[in-house]
């Protein structure tokens, strides 16, 4: 049908008025198909936008977003004035900040350490083999998590033959962050180290024949080429990680925490779907969202301004 | 530490064959094999444990080979209803969900890789601007809820139908096809829509493979939507059943050791790792042949994301 629009509008539509309407009308295909799509992003990501004055409003599912009086800052003084929202917020923080020391730098020692396997065959199928559980659910990836650290589970095994007791993992607050940074790790390590074997394998490999004529063993090969040669990549993932300094998906908090591990687990967005899903405290904890959407933009939005200033990769 | 290695190694022979250079070849080699072994080992867990009788698992016994090798769980977790309508539906919603991104993607980023298009860069950026904020959690779960399709599949396909990301990576291949073949294409008095089908998707196979298996991937593993939209249990995709079975059969596992009904946790243990042999298992076996894809996917998204 479009098609036969179209041979009509080259050949017998009248000619429009202008000269921009005229472009444009040239162009109407092109717009045709976006129309869909247009819709997309105007229904699933401007309108909740539009939604998010909920936050300021008292609102009731019966008088909907326009009918519900406004409230001002009620609910953002009410959870800034809550201890646990700030102990929320530096949960989140941490989550963030220790998996920027720990889970950060993994990948650039796994891509480091399997450049110098000498057997193609061999770093091939490490490689093949590290992206795999990146493709996992999270579900599965937590219940491989709560299943072996389980009381009956095979870390608590070895445990009780080595210690005499067993230790529960998934019920005690301080051992949270390690479980989830230590899974994260698993999960990600292959798939992250992608685009640094990419940076390594654009290294010119005369780069490094000048340094074996001038002497250089392979650690100084490394340290002199290698290392230098990811570097602005690594400037660039870092600078996106800081970015993403107040956002933790609350999809694997929620299949790991409970209640007795709240303290160190519980971070925003968990806290929001706590509220607003289970609790249907819709205004309340739109107005906590609003808080992480604002502060969430306002880092990501710098490190990408931030990163078309170091590099010329900017990223988008 | 470094300088250290860098001593001895180049102080042995000049080209970095020396002692220090074949010692850290073999602890190499070893911590990749650890690596290997570290990676690998829950899912082989999973498999030895699912095969195996119940009563060696109790007493902790596997954990290298199956012991008793019995298919006895598999028989019951895939003769449970709940599972196989989990699976049903996750075919349902990924088949469904990935011909819509794929359509809504490419319908997004091909007008916008046409660099005479009247108004893109305003387009661009308003679609750009989603990335780095959004409605959040609540409002959007309120316009799910407004649209009436809680409950229904469209809830689980409809909110990401386009991942930004992936739209961006595709413009980006797009506009890496010559402007000449859309100008002959155009003297041969194709239209755009002619263009977009016979022209630059065909060109596109590589971009397109990744963004299936991107898609396909991100829907089978996917359970947020369904947590959020979905109350009905027979609607329930696989993943909402695995953590119903998995995760939280945690806690009813502890009431069961202290029921001391040890026969059914036996049973209870071997069947979770089979749910999850069972529900990983399709991307396992695909994996081998399609992981070039997911790599080049994301080498064309560095490029230019």
């Amino acid at each position: 049908m479009l098609i036969i629009q179209k041979s009509e509008g080259r050949a017998g539509v009248k000619p429009p008025l202008n000269k921009r309407f005229n472009r444009i009308w040239q162009y109407r295909h092109l717009y045709l198909m976006l129309i869909a799509p247009l819709a997309y992003y105007l229904i699933f990501c401007y309108w909740p936008m539009y939604g998010l004055q909920i936050g300021f409003k008292k609102y009731g599912i019966n008088t909907g977003i326009l009918g519900s009086p406004w409230v001002g800052f009620k609910y953002f003084e009410e959870y800034l004035g809550e201890a646990y929202f700030w102990k929320v917020v530096r949960n989140t923080f941490l989550l963030n900040i220790y998996s920027l020391i720990f889970s950060f730098p993994m990948p650039i020692i796994l891509a480091l350490l399997l450049n110098e396997v000498r057997s193609s065959f061999y770093k091939k199928l490490v490689q093949s083999i590290s992206y795999l559980p990146h493709f996992m659910s999270t579900v599965v990836v937590c219940g491989f998590v709560i299943n072996f650290l389980a009381n009956s589970g095979p870390v608590n095994a070895v445990l009780d033959k080595l210690l005499g007791h067993k230790v529960q993992f998934l019920m005690e607050a301080r051992y949270f962050r390690t479980i989830y940074i230590v899974s994260g790790i698993w999960q990600n390590i292959g798939w992250n180290s992608i685009i640094y074997f990419a940076a390594i394998s654009g290294v010119d490999g005369q780069l490094y024949e000048a340094a074996i004529m001038d002497g250089a063993g392979r650690f100084r090969q490394v340290w002199h080429i290698t290392i230098p040669a990811i570097m602005p990549t690594v400037t660039i993932m870092l600078i996106l990680a800081i970015g993403g300094l107040l956002n933790v998906g609350y999809e694997k908090i929620i299949l790991l925490y409970n209640g007795s591990t709240y303290e160190t687990a519980d971070v925003i967005s968990s806290y929001v779907y706590r509220k607003g899903i289970l609790g249907a405290d819709y205004s309340y904890s739109t107005a906590v969202g609003v808080f992480q959407s604002v502060i969430g933009m306002i880092f990501i939005w710098s490190a990408n301004k931030f990163s078309s200033l170091v590099g010329e990769n900017s990223l988008w | 530490m470094m300088k250290l290695k860098v001593k001895n190694s180049s102080g042995l022979t000049r080209i970095g064959e020396g002692k220090g250079s074949k010692v850290f070849d073999v602890f190499n080699v070893i911590l990749m094999f650890l690596f290997l072994l570290v990676t690998l080992y829950p899912f082989w867990y999973a498999i030895i444990i699912s095969l195996s009788d119940g009563k060696a698992v109790m007493a902790n016994r596997v954990s290298i080979v199956p012991i008793d090798m019995t298919f006895a769980t598999y028989k019951v977790v895939l003769r449970d209803p709940s599972i196989v309508t989990g699976f049903r539906n996750t075919i349902i919603y990924t088949v469904v969900g990935t011909l819509i991104n794929l359509a809504a993607s490419s319908l997004c980023a091909y007008p916008l890789s046409r660099s005479q298009l009247p108004g893109r860069g305003i387009i661009m950026k308003l679609i750009v601007f989603t990335m780095f904020f959004s409605g959040g959690m609540i409002p959007t779960y309120l316009v799910v809820n407004s649209l009436g399709i809680i409950d229904s599949i469209w809830a689980i396909v409809l909110p990401g139908a386009i991942s930004t990301y992936n739209m961006i990576v595709m413009r980006t291949f797009f506009m890496g096809i010559p402007e000449s073949l859309h100008e002959a294409a155009c003297l041969d008095g194709a239209s755009e829509v002619q263009i977009l089908v016979r022209v630059v998707l065909p060109l596109s196979k590589a971009i397109l493979a990744t963004m299936l298996l991107f898609y396909g991937v991100g829907h089978w593993n996917s359970y947020m939507n369904a947590l959020l939209y979905l109350n009905k249990k027979d609607l329930f995709p696989l993943q909402s059943i695995l953590r119903n079975m998995v995760v939280d059969g945690q806690l009813s596992e502890a009431q069961t050791q202290v029921g001391g009904g040890s026969s059914f946790q036996v049973v209870e243990t071997t069947m979770k790792y089979a749910v999850i042999v069972v529900s990983t298992l399709p991307i396992v076996l695909i994996y081998p042949f399609v992981q070039k894809y997911f790599v080049k996917g994301v080498m064309i998204g560095s490029v230019k994301g």
